[in-house]
């Protein structure tokens, strides 16, 4: 029954990558194909006066010259720009719609040509002039003014508001034994997928729209575009089979499929936009966040209260916000615990998800905070989590589903040799290095999502398995496969997959750790359905072996159906189909999640990092990082385990590296390119070893949480860590770059 | 009427303009060549056009004899010209090697090559790295030890690590590492892909 299921397994789509042969969003080439070229503001704020285009209309290939005021009419309703995943309150940017400008990089004009070369150039020609508006995009100017996260008008919304406040933390806090207070910053990431925001747009004579657009959601795009455009459903077909990366940030439809969009209906003809690096830093991003922790523990370690306030960056139009302040009191026990969430409004993009939204910022906090109390405290910092540990989540006073921690904090330790640390700041040494070692712990969601999976049963043995969600990178085609192999009774290479098609079957968005779950779980109800169908078949099969048994009483194993109790008792599929006169079985079903309101359903990890830092020139090296997590069922330990050494690759750019750096007197940004805006390349990354502690969960029939994110979570933190334990230097403010090193 | 900004404006001028540009692409003078705006909007200058340039260049083992917009850069030239779409554009600024072929040998970044430069060149890309339908021992390396998850910088890593063994120069794990780092993988594939370039190394 698993035979596939949790192997090992390399990924299907794997020759297709190797190839060059998967098609990404830029890479559907047609006759007649235009190419656009965005222009974008130079401002921050204020409005657009005057486009002068003349110049660039009268360069030889050039199509048109798209702005505010020479379109195609799209819809006037803020209601039409909400996506799934927009936030509740604010009014979305609509792109190329008026002459306002929110943010520098905004796109005001879309030059189309016939070749990119062309579009390129006459770009250049095009002449803005602006009225400006003062604008502010520096988080630490908006401290006071930053207003509170609305009240929660939906159970998504009540998701990321802070948690309700438990006890009294004030006081508790004063009447501490010991009282721990810091202030951190995590300042604006982008996600920088390596493939370029890009959307190609093919237009056939009753105009109809089919798009090839970089997206985690095909679906969500093609309900965005439809409103935009005011087009109906069927007129409009969104497909991404392969998406190069994406980490949140191809949630939410982006400008480049509405300008590619325009341009096809204006020209009646095919349309390619492709973004540049540096046009990509006005889409979101992880916002900057300042955060105040207070801790007031006793002297053996265990606390009395926890309060985490933050302040979060989005833009004036709309209030994007997670769950920033909530982790700090569900992942220790405390009594006492208080939550302060407000958010500063920035003339820049909005701000979104990016890998474990909230995440990342928060417990980079908490846990160089419990790292400060340990060494107040003269503890183990592993001790000290121990002595705190929580089972339960006292936010909402429910036990956990499952919670693997504890085995995470002995494995990951056994790994790194931790028993070995020297406790004492600047004790350890290499050469001219300083070694430290730090730890820290990871918390994230495990969540599940209503889905639609189609299965194709073929009577010569293959099926097909399709669902509207996407391949990010994350493995969902061989995870796919893996189940559909394991509960139809198939060869693995018999599983065919097809994705990322808004006319497949329903899918939310590609994010939140929740497809592998909700997918995996979903190809198990429809295998099901297949299989029930092939028993009333071969039910009526003369002489039949199965006659007497009933839906429970049998499996698909070995292309054949066969008895649980009895595996001699069997028929194959292909016969059952035959004799019922089928060439094929279709079944496709919805998989909702269990109401499981009673328990909490968190993943979790043990996170070591060894730096070795110069001690003349600061430079910090990360040699090593042992990652042990507790994601429940792992699907496949290959592709798994790339998932946890690629977040812990982030978590190392997180720590050392990733910063979005403004010029706050321009309002724009300085580093928008993949060479000033550092991610760690390969002489970055050393030793990376990933634990999977054994979890079973019972929340889903696969016992399935998810592992996309938890990997990140906790990584910064144990390396700002272990910075301090080589050199003595705590460093509250990310990235933590040689200079705040050698201060 | 409506009410929506640009709807009107744009039927009564996307008519027009686009009738009389028909006529206008014809005559276009090539004085045109000499206009660079400084009031321009784009933060990176572009080159005017000129007259088509000739170029004979040997990609995959094919001679191609093309007639080029000589601002055409060897990237554009593979995806938009020959739909050679294996090779990947992820910053066209040379910043991060997701577009590397080999040409004549050498690892280059396509993105900073002009298709004009080419000529008499040998260029092989990840389509040509295989024998037919058979995988090159990188391809393969690449699948078994997972080096790769979004997929979009792989055929860039492994025509950069077919010129870095052919080099000669990296040996140990951590030369492979510094040899490697022009190529971004923001998945962060790196331990594997390290493997994998070890794996065939240790094979030849």
């Amino acid at each position: 029954m698993t035979t596939f299921i949790g192997a090992a397994t390399s990924r299907i789509d794997g020759v297709a990558k190797v190839t060059g042969a998967a098609k990404y969003s830029a890479e559907y080439n047609v006759p007649g194909l235009a190419y656009g070229s965005i222009v974008t503001s130079t401002i921050a704020k204020g409005h657009v006066t005057r486009i002068d285009s003349s110049a660039a209309r009268r360069v030889s290939g050039v199509y048109d010259v798209l702005t505010h005021d020479h379109r195609p009419s799209m819809a006037s309703t803020d209601k039409a720009y909400k996506d799934e995943v927009a936030p509740t309150t604010g009014s979305p940017y609509r792109p190329l719609y008026d002459n306002e400008i929110k943010f520098s990089g905004q796109p005001i004009a879309l030059v189309v040509a016939e070749t990119s070369e062309i579009a390129r150039y006459a770009a250049s020609l095009v002449e803005v002039e602006y009225k400006p508006e003062p604008h502010v995009t520096d988080i630490h100017q908006e401290r006071k003014s930053a207003i509170p996260v609305e009240t929660p008008s939906s159970p998504f919304d009540a998701h990321f508001t802070p948690p309700k406040m438990r006890g009294n933390p004030d006081e508790a806090l004063e009447q501490a034994q010991v009282l721990h207070v810091g202030e951190y910053f995590v300042p604006i990431e982008h996600h920088n997928p390596m493939e370029l925001f890009a959307a190609t747009v093919l237009y056939d004579q009753g105009g109809k729209l089919i798009v090839y657009d970089k997206t985690q959601g095909v679906q969500n795009v093609q309900r965005y575009v439809c409103s935009v455009l005011e087009m109906k459903p069927e007129d409009v077909r969104v497909i991404s089979p392969f998406v190069g990366g994406a980490f949140g940030v191809g949630l939410r439809p982006q400008f480049e499929v509405v300008l590619a969009s325009l341009a096809a209906r204006a020209l009646s003809r095919p349309v390619r936009v492709v973004l540049t690096r540096p046009q990509m830093y006005a889409l979101g991003y992880r916002p900057a966040a300042i955060q105040k922790v207070s801790i007031g523990a006793n002297r053996d370690g265990s606390l009395n209260a926890i309060t985490h306030s933050a302040i979060t960056a989005t833009s004036q139009y709309e209030q994007y916000f997670r769950q920033e302040t909530g982790w700090s009191g569900l992942l220790y026990k405390s009594a006492n615990a208080g939550y302060e969430h407000r958010l500063a409004q920035l003339d820049l993009p909005t701000s979104c998800d990016m890998r474990s939204p909230s995440a990342p910022t928060a417990i980079f906090s908490l846990e160089s905070a419990m790292d400060e109390l340990a060494i107040e405290l003269k503890m183990d910092p592993i001790a000290l989590r121990l002595r705190c540990y929580s089972d339960r989540d006292q936010n909402n006073n429910l036990p956990f589903s499952s919670k693997a921690l504890r085995e995470c904090y002995q494995k990951g330790a056994e790994a790194f040799g931790w028993s070995k640390r020297n406790p004492q700041p600047r004790s350890m040494r290499d050469g001219g290095d300083l070694v430290g070692w730090g730890m820290a712990t990871g918390i994230w969601e495990a969540l599940q999502v209503p889905i639609t999976v189609r299965i194709v049963l073929n009577a010569n043995g293959t099926a097909e398995i399709a669902c509207a969600t996407s391949d990010i990178g994350t493995g969902t085609y061989t995870i796919i496969a893996q189940v559909g192999a394991d509960t139809l009774g198939l060869p693995l290479e018999n599983v065919k997959v097809r994705l990322g098609d808004s006319t497949l079957p329903q899918s939310p968005v590609e994010g939140g750790s929740w497809i592998a779950t909700s997918v995996s779980n979903g190809v198990v109800t429809t295998s099901r359905a297949i299989s029930d169908q092939l028993l009333l078949l071969a039910k009526t099969m003369p002489g039949s072996p199965l006659a007497r048994l009933g839906p429970n009483d049998v499996v698909l194993a070995n292309r054949r159906l066969q008895s649980k109790a009895d595996a001699t008792r069997s028929v194959s599929i292909s016969d059952v189909m035959r004799s019922g006169g089928m060439n094929q079985i279709v079944q496709e079903k919805t998989t909702n999640p269990s109401e499981d309101t009673s328990r909490a359903h968190n993943t979790h990890s043990a996170v070591f990092a060894e730096v070795k830092v110069d001690e003349q020139l600061g430079v910090i090296r990360v040699t090593r990082v042992v990652s042990a997590v507790a994601v429940g069922r792992v699907l496949n330990k290959k592709t798994a385990h790339s998932q946890i050494m690629g977040s812990v690759v982030w978590g190392i750019g997180m720590a050392l590296q990733e910063e979005t750096v403004i010029d706050h007197k321009l309002g724009r940004i300085m580093n928008a390119n993949i060479a000033e805006y550092h991610v760690p390349v390969n002489a970055d990354i050393h030793d990376i070893n990933v634990i999977f502690v054994d979890e079973v969960d019972n929340s889903n029939p696969l016992g399935v949480k998810g592992l996309g994110e938890i990997g990140i979570v906790g990584v910064a933190p144990a390396i700002a860590n272990a910075v301090y334990h080589a050199t003595g230097k705590r460093v509250r403010n990310l990235p933590i770059t040689l200079d705040k090193v050698i201060a | 009427m409506s009410d929506k900004p640009g709807e009107q404006s744009y039927q009564s001028i996307a008519h027009t303009t686009r009738r009389e540009l028909a006529g206008a692409f014809v005559a276009a003078p090539m004085a045109m060549t000499l206009q660079i705006s400084l009031a321009s909007a784009q933060s990176t200058p572009a080159a005017a056009p000129s007259l088509p340039s000739p170029v004979g260049v040997t990609i995959n083992g094919r001679l191609y004899a093309l007639s080029l917009d000589p601002r055409t850069t060897l990237i554009d030239l593979l995806r938009e010209r020959l739909d050679l779409t294996g090779t990947k554009k992820g910053c066209d600024q040379g910043q991060c090697g997701a577009c590397t072929v080999l040409m004549n040998g050498r690892r280059v970044n396509s993105c900073l090559v002009l298709a004009v430069m080419c000529e008499g060149a040998q260029i092989t890309t990840i389509e040509g790295l295989g024998k037919g339908a058979q995988l090159h021992p990188l391809q393969q390396a690449f699948i078994d030890r997972d080096a790769f998850q979004c997929g979009y910088c792989t055929p860039g890593q492994i025509c950069s690590a077919a010129g870095m063994i052919s080099e000669g120069r990296a040996r140990t794990a951590d030369e492979i590492r510094e040899a490697m780092s022009g190529n971004i993988c923001r998945c962060g594939a790196y331990p594997n892909i390290v493997a994998a370039i070890q794996d065939v190394m240790g094979q030849s």
